[in-house]
C-alpha cells in the first residue's frame, strides 16, 4: 500500500479535528474534535511504523500510549465542563469570558471593593 | 530510499492501485465523511453518534495496515468507553435534543479558512514527500496482540507503568473534580 493514502487521511482527519476546535461553541463538542485530531496523529503513527518495521515498534507503542492519555483527558476534560456547567449554567466556551479586559473595565464599585479589602489588609 | 523500495513503488502505481488500497480508500472516505458530519452537524447527540462511526472506520484502517491490537484497542477505548462518557457529559450538561441553531460559534468562516488552509498545506508537504514510498504489507502482521504484548513489557516497561499512573492520577482528578462539595448538597 502506498504511504500516501494513510498519511493524507491523516492529514484531512486532523484538519477536520481543527476545524471542530476553533468552530464548535459547546464544550463537549470541542472536545469530540480533539479527540479527532488525536486519531489522525495515532494512524501516522501506526502507518509510518509499519512502513519503517521498527523492531521496537515504537509507533505501535506510542500510539497505545496516547490512547490511554487521550481517555485521562476526556476524563479530566469532562469534570471541568460539568463543573463550568454547574457553577455558570452553560458549557458554552465563548460566553466564559472573565479574562475578557473590556467585560470589566468599568467597574467602579467592583474598584471600592477591591480598595476597601487592600485597606483592610 | 533504497533501490529496491523505488523498485516496488515504480511497480505499484497509483493507476493500478491494489484491492486492500481500494479498501483503505472506500473506509477512508466513509470515516471522513463521518468526521466532518461530527464537526457541522447541529444535533449534539447526533455528532456523538458520528464520532462513533469515525473512530470505527479507523479501527478498520488500523486492521487493513495489519496493526490489529490497536484495532482492537481502539475500539475498546474509544467507542467503547470515550463516546459513552461523551454521550453522560452531553446528557449531564443538559444538551438540547434536536437542532441547536447556535451550535457554531460567530467564527466558522475564519475556522474554515483556517482548516482549509491547514489541509492544503499538509496535504501537498506529505504528497510530495511520501509520493513514492511503498509500505509492504506481506508476511506476518505487524501488530498482532503477540507481538504487541512482547514490545510493550519487554522495551516499553517503565513507560507503561508510568502510564497506569498517569490514569489512576486522572481518574482521582475526575472523581475529585466532579464531586460535589458537602455544603451544596
Amino acid at each position: 500500500m502506498h504511504l500516501v493514502y494513510p498519511a493524507v487521511l491523516a492529514a484531512l482527519l486532523f484538519c477536520v479535528g481543527l476545524y471542530g476546535v476553533l468552530a464548535r461553541r459547546n464544550a463537549i463538542l470541542v472536545l469530540m474534535s480533539v479527540e479527532l485530531m488525536l486519531n489522525a496523529v495515532n494512524l501516522n503513527l501506526v502507518a509510518f511504523d509499519v512502513w519503517l518495521r521498527d523492531t521496537l515498534h515504537a509507533g505501535q507503542a506510542l500510539t497505545l500510549f496516547t490512547i490511554a492519555i487521550a481517555a485521562a483527558e476526556i476524563g479530566i476534560g469532562l469534570a471541568i465542563v460539568l463543573q463550568v456547567y454547574r457553577n455558570r449554567g452553560t458549557a458554552d466556551v465563548d460566553r466564559l469570558r472573565d479574562l475578557d479586559e473590556d467585560a470589566h473595565r468599568p467597574d467602579p464599585e467592583r474598584a471600592d471593593r477591591e480598595e476597601k479589602a487592600e485597606a483592610a489588609a | 530510499m533504497t533501490g529496491s523500495a523505488m523498485l516496488a513503488a515504480q511497480a505499484n502505481g497509483f493507476l493500478s492501485p491494489s484491492g486492500v488500497e481500494i479498501a483503505f480508500l472506500l473506509v477512508g472516505i466513509a470515516t471522513l465523511g463521518a468526521a466532518v458530519v461530527t464537526v457541522t452537524t447541529k444535533q449534539l447527540v447526533h455528532a456523538a453518534l458520528w464520532l462513533v462511526l469515525a473512530l470505527g472506520g479507523l479501527a478498520v484502517e488500523y486492521l487493513l495496515l495489519t496493526a490489529e491490537f490497536i484495532a482492537w484497542v481502539q475500539v475498546l477505548i474509544y467507542v467503547g468507553s470515550v463516546v459513552v462518557l461523551l454521550l453522560f457529559g452531553l446528557m449531564l450538561t443538559k444538551a438540547p435534543i434536536g437542532r441547536s441553531p447556535d451550535a457554531d460559534s460567530a467564527n466558522r468562516w475564519p475556522a474554515i479558512g483556517v482548516a482549509v488552509a491547514a489541509a492544503a498545506a499538509l496535504v501537498w508537504v506529505v504528497v510530495d514527500a511520501f509520493r513514492t514510498t511503498w509500505i509492504d504489507l506481506r508476511g506476518a502482521p505487524q501488530g498482532s496482540t503477540k507481538v504487541s504484548g512482547e514490545i510493550l513489557f519487554r522495551h516499553w516497561v517503565l513507560p507503561f507503568e508510568a502510564l497506569s499512573v498517569l490514569l489512576l492520577a486522572a481518574l482521582v482528578g475526575a472523581i475529585v473534580l466532579s464531586r460535589r462539595k458537602k455544603e451544596e448538597r
